[in-house]
C-alpha cells in the first residue's frame, strides 16, 4: 500500500461514497427504520420505570440512554461484511484488487463518506433528546464532551475492522455472514444495546470490559449521558484504542492471508 | 376436492425436495440446531433482566410473559423455516427475470412461489418455543382446558396467515422496487418486538403493533387464549381481521404480478 497515492485518491473516494449514499436513499431509509430496537426497548423500559426508577435509571434516564444509543448506532453502522462476502463469492473483488488503493481503505472510504448523511439524521435525534430531557442527562465535563466524537469514531473503527476481519473469512468459508450473526448476537448483549450493561448481573458487566463490544456502544453512550467520571472515561478510552489496534492487525493480517488464496472466476 | 388434493400433493413434493436438499448438508443441520439454542437463550435475556428488576410489568408476571415468549420463538421458527426462504427465492427470480418459468406453469403462481423452499431445521425453533410454553405452564402449575387450546390453535392459524400475508405484501413490493432484502431485514427487526406482551407498549407503539403490523395477534393473543384470558369477541375480531388481511394481500399480489415484465429479454 502506498500512503501518498492513497491520500491523493481520498477526496475522489469520499466523493464517490457520498454520491452513493445519496443515490441509495430508499435503502438508507429502510436501514434507518430497521434500527428501531433502541426505541422499542425504550418504550419497554419506560413502562417498567413508570412506578419508580430501575437502578440509577428513571424514565428520563432511560430515554437519554436509548436515544444516545440510537445516535451512536446510527453513526457507527457499517456494512462491509455483506459487501465483502458478496464480492468474494461473485469474484467481483478482482476489480477492486486491480485498483492502486488498498480495498480495505476503499471500503472504509465508502463508509466514512456516508457519515454526513447519517449525521443529518442523528443530529435531530440528539437535539430533540436535549430539548425534551434538558441538560440533566448530558455530561457537563467539557473534556468528556470533547472526547465524545473521538469515542464515536473509534467505535465505528472497531465495528468496521471487526466486520472486515469476519468478512475475510469468506475467503475460506462458503459464507461469512452466518458467522457474523453470532457476532451481532454477542454485540446485542455485551454492548449495552439491548439493555444497559449495569442492569445485567454483575458478571456480565465485568466480562464486558474485556470484550470489544462495550467500546462499540456503551462506552460513548455512558460517557455522554454522564455515567462516567474522568478517570473511568480515560481508562476506557485506552482500552478502546487498544481494541482498534488489535482489530486493525487482525483485519490486515486476515486480508493478506485471504487474498493469497483468492481466485476469481469468469470475467 | 380434486383441486385441494392436487395442491396438497404438490406441497408434499416441494417439501420433500427441500428436505432432501437440506439433508445433504448434515453438518449444517447440526450447526443450525445449535444456533437456534443460542438464539433462544439470546431472546430470553432482556425478558429475564426485566423480570429480575420487577415482578410484574403492565399486568404480566414472568410466567405469563414466558408463554408469549414461547409463542414468539415458535412463530419466528415458522417465519424463518417456512415463509422466509421461499419468498427470498421469489425476489431472486424477479431480479434475474426467471419468474417467467414459474408463471408459465399450470399452477397458481402464488402457491408455487410460496412453497418453493423450506428450511426444515427451523422445526427446532418451533419445538423450543413449545418447550418454553410447557415450562411456563409447569411453573404456573396449572394446565389449559381443551377450549383454551382450541382457541389458541385457531388464533395461531390466523397468526400464520397474517404473517404469510405480510410477507406476500413485502414481496409484492419487490415488483416495484426490486431490492427488498432490505425490506425483509426491516420486517424481521420489527417482528422482534413481538416477544413482549403487547400491553407493555402504549400510544403510538400499541397502535402500530395491534393494527398496522398486527404483532399482537401473532404472540400475545394466542398466549392469552391459552391462559384463558381472552374474550370470545376478541377471537372473532382477530379471525375477521386476518381474513381481511389475507384477502387484501391476495389482491395486491395479483395486481403486482400483472405489472411484471420479464427482466431478461
Amino acid at each position: 500500500m502506498n500512503p501518498g497515492r492513497t491520500l491523493r485518491a481520498a477526496p475522489t473516494l469520499l466523493r464517490v461514497g457520498f454520491s452513493e449514499a445519496v443515490a441509495y436513499r430508499a435503502e438508507f431509509l429502510v436501514w434507518l427504520l430497521s434500527t428501531n430496537m433502541p426505541l422499542v426497548m425504550l418504550a419497554l423500559w419506560s413502562a417498567v420505570a413508570r412506578d419508580g426508577p430501575v437502578g440509577r435509571f428513571d424514565q428520563a434516564g432511560f430515554a437519554a440512554y436509548y436515544l444516545a444509543a440510537l445516535v451512536v448506532r446510527l453513526m457507527t453502522g457499517a456494512w462491509v461484511v455483506w459487501e465483502m462476502n458478496f464480492e468474494i463469492r461473485q469474484g467481483t473483488l478482482a476489480f477492486r484488487l486491480l485498483r492502486p488503493v488498498h480495498p480495505l481503505v476503499a471500503y472504509a472510504a465508502e463508509n466514512v463518506a456516508a457519515m454526513p448523511v447519517r449525521l443529518a439524521v442523528s443530529l435531530p435525534v440528539a437535539l430533540l433528546a436535549l430539548w425534551f430531557l434538558g441538560g440533566k442527562h448530558v455530561t457537563h465535563d467539557p473534556l468528556l464532551l470533547a472526547l465524545f466524537p473521538v469515542t464515536v469514531f473509534s467505535a465505528w473503527l472497531i465495528t468496521y475492522l471487526a466486520m472486515a476481519a469476519v468478512g475475510c473469512l469468506a475467503f475460506w468459508l462458503e459464507s461469512a455472514t452466518s458467522l457474523f450473526d453470532v457476532w451481532l448476537g454477542l454485540f446485542g448483549i455485551f454492548s449495552g444495546y439491548l439493555v444497559p450493561l449495569e442492569l445485567y448481573p454483575r458478571w456480565v458487566n465485568e466480562v464486558s470490559y474485556f470484550l470489544p463490544f462495550r467500546y462499540m456502544l456503551a462506552f460513548p453512550v455512558e460517557l455522554v449521558t454522564g455515567g462516567l467520571d474522568r478517570s473511568q472515561a480515560l481508562a476506557q478510552l485506552a482500552a478502546q484504542q487498544a481494541f482498534v489496534l488489535l482489530l486493525l492487525g487482525a483485519a490486515a493480517g486476515m486480508w493478506r492471508l485471504g487474498t493469497r488464496r483468492f481466485a476469481a472466476f469468469g470475467g | 376436492m380434486r383441486w385441494a388434493l392436487r395442491h396438497l400433493r404438490l406441497l408434499s413434493v416441494q417439501f420433500r425436495a427441500s428436505l432432501q436438499t437440506s439433508m445433504q448438508y448434515r453438518a449444517d443441520f447440526l450447526v443450525q440446531g445449535a444456533m437456534s439454542f443460542f438464539w433462544m437463550a439470546w431472546a430470553m435475556v432482556p425478558l429475564l433482566v426485566v423480570y429480575g428488576k420487577r415482578d410484574r410489568v403492565a399486568g404480566w408476571d414472568l410466567d405469563h410473559a414466558l408463554v408469549v415468549m414461547g409463542w414468539f420463538l415458535a412463530m419466528k421458527g415458522v417465519l424463518e423455516g417456512a415463509v422466509n426462504p421461499s419468498l427470498a427465492s421469489v425476489v431472486e427470480h424477479i431480479r434475474k427475470g426467471t419468474l417467467d418459468l414459474v408463471l408459465l406453469k399450470p399452477v397458481d403462481a402464488q402457491f408455487l412461489v410460496s412453497t418453493a423452499k423450506f428450511a426444515p431445521w427451523h422445526a427446532v425453533d418451533v419445538a423450543a418455543g413449545a418447550g418454553v410454553i410447557v415450562w411456563a405452564f409447569s411453573r404456573l402449575s396449572r394446565w389449559p382446558g381443551a377450549a383454551d387450546v382450541a382457541s389458541a390453535l385457531l388464533l395461531t392459524l390466523c397468526a400464520v396467515a397474517v404473517l404469510y400475508s405480510l410477507w406476500i405484501l413485502v414481496v409484492s413490493a419487490a415488483f416495484f422496487v426490486v431490492k427488498v432484502d432490505n425490506l425483509s431485514f426491516l420486517f424481521l427487526s420489527i417482528f422482534d418486538a413481538a416477544r413482549w406482551p403487547v400491553s407493555v407498549f402504549t400510544g403510538f407503539w400499541r397502535f402500530l403493533f395491534t393494527v398496522v403490523i398486527p404483532l399482537a395477534l401473532m404472540t400475545t393473543f394466542p398466549a392469552e387464549a391459552l391462559l384463558g384470558r381472552i374474550r370470545p369477541p376478541a377471537v372473532l375480531l382477530a379471525v375477521a381481521g386476518s381474513l381481511a388481511f389475507v384477502a387484501s394481500a391476495r389482491v395486491v399480489w395479483l395486481r403486482a404480478i400483472a405489472r411484471y415484465t420479464s427482466a431478461s429479454s
